[in-house]
């Protein structure tokens, strides 16, 4: 038998689970995250063993979620410098490099950028020459005053080929292990959303490694030293920890996709809603085919603009601990501020002074929490029923939000502050709970599968649709087994085709993604 | 003659939102290109159609092709002086401003890009009032002033000028140059004297924008005050509150086509709208009865809030309040409802004025 073990490092507690190779939890366990992240693994994964009676060598993987690289980009700490590459002139000259960003981050980063020669029209023709010799010549420029390369070129998801060569003369240059992003390899198309990505990408660089070495060495510490490790993508996926040193920016946004992707596993559903009620806010996001969906807005990551893959997920504010009010009109208002984690002292159930949905909930006999005699004198029947209205009707709102047609969803409810969700809501089917929903976010981490999205432009009048497909899904499954997946077990989840209007020959926009089991050495 | 800053921009920009009728695409890059200009440059004077000298040129200067391409290939900057200067040139006059073809999207800020870059002033002026899809829908068209003599140029310093016997002519050559160009273009056409431009243009749009987006930038003072802001100065009717339960599209001949169907909300409720759109949004009915159609504007905007957004914006779900806005007086002449009318769009019935379908709605 062999097993894994999931670890979810959240903003308040760093979660442990471990998992049998059939996917049953055998032991789970939370505690506090600490500010060198490390000890709050190593806590957690030692808690967690306490718990079961086999021998620590028969883990054979490891995952891990983070906020790491999202809190290091928020706080502007442990960035390196990075030189961008833009490939395109004279193309986007009237708009250079960091023109949108906020001054604290750009100083953070000492960047120096150059555009040169190269760059693609929409159907493959080039926009201007590129030369080798001007690529040299830059980058001989900034020997030692830059520590990592970001490298954008116009439509670059139309071909990729100059981006990877200024890779390759970079790493002739200053050796093998120089840090360079390729912006192909990390954004969809609009440049500038797609150059920042990359730009991050860089500068996560030394974050991503110590993350990864902390980790390989928390597991060190605990015994576990069988195990391959594994960091989780914001899509629900699994890289490799090589790949994840070289792509730091996939790991931002993946603690919502764990708890979806979690909570879809404990319901055995692949298509529904899944809610994730915590203290303060609820978390709605959509599972399609066992994968979040993805988010079609351009994302804003500490004040920058991306458009790097994240789950669409809608956020409002209500959750176990929000406060509720009667106002002078009669009406009863819910949050959207919370006792959050003073629950436990503030709220009426457990001899605060403050009522709260979790109290609601206590009152009406939703819940067993607390003392409920606390609650029955304090609160009226009418007055509970009132804010419990309020409530159904903020969650009945928020789902209608998420939904991309008419019609009833089954919703997995999830999260530490479930219990205030009434039993029914309109346009829900069927609703779904489990006891272990406080750790579906690392139960994510550990049943998440390898995967690999590819986007590109094909002229399907020059390469004909079947090819096309064919193509992107070739590139897509290397992509999928370089990042560590058995290439026996790959299939395709997504195929979006986007045709481009005005552009003539029956451009199209190809975007696929492929998933596949992990690739276990010795199976 | 007032001065134009980065936060004059801003609000600009998403009252265009507003004003292009569903159209005009999302303005980020031309947003970004106007503020880092005028960052780089100067702030952008901006004169009234009273301060025009009647003998200089006045001319529009926009982007042309795909807006989708426009967001990866952007210009290098010296597109918009080129084709403005190569318009001047085949008139043999001095340039006396420049003026947004279209209150949309992308195109409400190249004038401003170009201002920063030369201190050429900006005129408070457009052609539409709103955005429209095609080049020949614009006042001056029904003024008699031709897109010819018509300067199109890429980021490399390609350079065309047209000189074509029609007006349509030019959209289809124009058109095809872009193409080759990579799908992206800078244009500038139907220049005109400042006499003509008194005469034909639709004045203050620029203004009205400002408003607007500092309207919606405005929630602190409340949902009621922003919708009677928004009448006072618009014209607005309230049209609809709904939420949005289906969309169709279709792409073909380089335009977006769609219906949007919207389940009222609030007052409206039980009632159901309809919006055809073609990039713009074309014609709204309300359980099957004409609410407005164009040449009067449709409107969307967050129930909340208020954000404006195009009609490629608009998903299932979405809450929105549907405006109407009665167009320029120079749209409702039978030479403005031939040209942009709901029989140009393939509609089967007259135009009638959205306030007086509102009237007989009750």
């Amino acid at each position: 038998m062999e097993y894994r073990l999931g670890v979810d490092v959240g903003g308040t507690n760093t979660d442990a689970v471990i998992l049998t190779e059939k996917n049953e939890v055998i032991a789970h366990t939370k505690s506090h995250t600490t500010p060198d992240i490390q000890t709050g693994i190593t806590n957690s994964v030692n808690k967690v063993l306490q718990n079961v009676n086999f021998d620590k060598s028969a883990i054979s993987t490891a995952m891990l979620g983070t906020t790491q690289c999202t809190n290091a980009i928020v706080e502007r700490k442990n960035l390196i410098s990075v030189g961008v590459i833009r490939l395109g002139y004279p193309a986007t000259l009237s708009l250079p490099p960091f023109t949108d960003w906020p001054a604290d981050l750009v100083e953070a980063l000492h960047p120096l950028t150059a555009t040169l020669r190269g760059g693609n029209e929409f159907d493959g023709r080039k926009i201007s020459q590129f030369d080798d010799a001007e690529v040299t010549s830059t980058l001989e420029k900034w020997r030692g005053k830059v520590s990592s390369l970001a490298v954008i070129g116009v439509f670059s998801l139309v071909n990729d080929e100059e981006e990877k060569r200024v890779a390759e003369l970079a790493h002739q240059l200053y050796g093998d292990n120089f840090p360079v992003s390729c912006s192909a390899a990390v954004g969809s198309l609009g440049l500038i959303e797609r150059e920042n990505a990359t730009i991050l990408n860089s500068a996560l660089n030394q974050v991503m490694q110590r993350t990864a070495d902390g980790f390989i060495n928390s597991l060190q510490q605990a015994g576990v030293s069988a195990a391959t490790p594994y960091l989780c993508q914001n899509d629900g996926t699994l890289m490799s920890i090589d790949y994840a040193r070289q792509h730091p920016i996939l790991t931002i946004g993946s603690g919502p996709t764990n708890s979806i992707r979690g909570a879809a596993y404990l319901s055995s559903l692949e298509n529904a809603m899944v809610m994730d009620i915590g203290g303060t806010t609820s978390d709605l996001g959509v599972l399609v085919n066992g994968f979040p969906r993805e988010s079609s807005v351009a994302v804003d990551v500490g004040g920058i603009r991306t458009n790097f893959r994240m789950p669409d997920i809608l956020s409002i504010g209500l959750g176990g601990g929000s406060i509720v009010r009667q106002q002078e009109d009669g009406s009863v208002t819910v949050g959207p501020d919370s006792v959050g984690y003073q629950i436990e002292d503030k709220a009426l159930c457990f001899g605060g002074d403050t009522v709260t949905t979790t109290d609601i909930a206590v009152r009406l006999g939703q819940a067993q929490v607390g003392d409920p005699q606390l609650v029955q004198k304090k609160i009226s029947l009418e007055f509970a029923q009132k804010a419990a209205a309020k409530i159904k009707a903020m969650l009945e709102e928020s789902i209608d939000n998420m939904k991309t047609k008419a019609g009833d969803v089954d919703l997995l409810l999830v999260g530490g502050g479930a219990i205030v969700a009434p039993q029914t809501l309109k346009g829900v089917g069927k609703i779904y709970r489990d006891s272990l929903g406080s750790v579906a976010n690392a139960i994510g981490a550990t049943i998440a599968q390898i995967g690999s999205e590819y986007e590109r432009l094909y002229t399907y009048d020059k390469v004909p649709r079947k090819e096309a497909l064919a193509d992107a899904q070739q590139k897509a499954t290397d992509q999928a087994v370089q990042a560590g997946a058995d290439g026996s077990t790959t299939h395709l989840v997504l195929v979006e085709e986007t045709p481009i209007a005005y552009a003539p020959g029956n451009t199209t926009k190809v975007k696929l993604k492929v998933v596949g089991n992990l690739h276990i050495a010795g199976h | 003659m007032r001065k134009i800053y980065e936060q004059d921009v801003e609000d600009i920009a998403t009252g265009a939102s507003f004003m292009g009728a569903g159209g005009g695409g999302d303005p980020y890059v031309g947003k970004l290109m106007a503020k880092s200009a005028i960052k780089r440059g100067n702030p952008v004077s901006l004169i009234s159609v009273d301060e025009l000298d009647p003998e200089a040129i006045y001319a529009p200067v926009a982007c042309m092709g795909a807006p989708s391409v426009m967001t990866e290939k952007f210009p290098k900057g010296d597109e918009f002086q080129r084709v403005l200067q190569a318009v001047a040139d085949q008139q043999h006059k001095k340039i006396g401003g420049i003026f947004p073809s279209e209150a949309g999207g992308v195109n409400s800020m190249i004038p401003f890009v170009l201002g920063a870059q030369t201190g050429i002033p900006v005129v408070d002026v457009d052609s539409m009032g709103r955005a429209f899809p095609e080049l020949q829908m614009t006042t001056l068209h029904l003024a008699g002033v031709t897109v010819s003599p018509m300067a199109i140029t890429d980021e490399k310093g390609n350079m065309g000028l047209l000189d074509t016997v029609t007006d349509k002519w030019a959209e289809l050559l124009a058109r095809d140059m872009t193409v080759e160009m990579g799908a992206t273009a800078v244009v500038s056409l139907y220049s005109t004297t400042g006499e003509k431009l008194q005469e034909a243009g639709i004045a203050g749009i620029l203004t009205k924008c400002q408003q607007v987006g500092q309207i919606v930038r405005q929630h602190s003072k409340g949902h009621d005050w922003q919708l009677q802001q928004l009448h006072e100065i618009t014209n607005s009717l309230h049209l609809f509150d709904g939420k949005v339960v289906d969309v169709s599209q279709t792409t073909s001949g380089g335009f977006n086509h769609g219906q949007i169907t919207i389940d009222g909300l609030n007052s409206f409720s039980g009632k159901t709208m309809t919006i055809d759109y073609q990039n713009e949004n074309l014609v709204a009915h309300v359980d099957g009865q004409l609410a407005a159609s164009v040449p009067d504007l449709i409107c969307l905007a967050d129930i909340d809030s208020l954000t404006p957004f195009t009609a490629e914006d608009v998903r299932y779900g979405k809450r929105m309040a549907v405006f109407g806005l009665p167009c320029d007086e120079k749209w409702r002449t039978p030479a403005g409802i031939e040209t942009v009318g709901p029989r140009y769009f393939g509609y089967d019935y007259d135009y009638q004025p959205v306030e007086e379908l509102a009237k007989e709605r009750g």
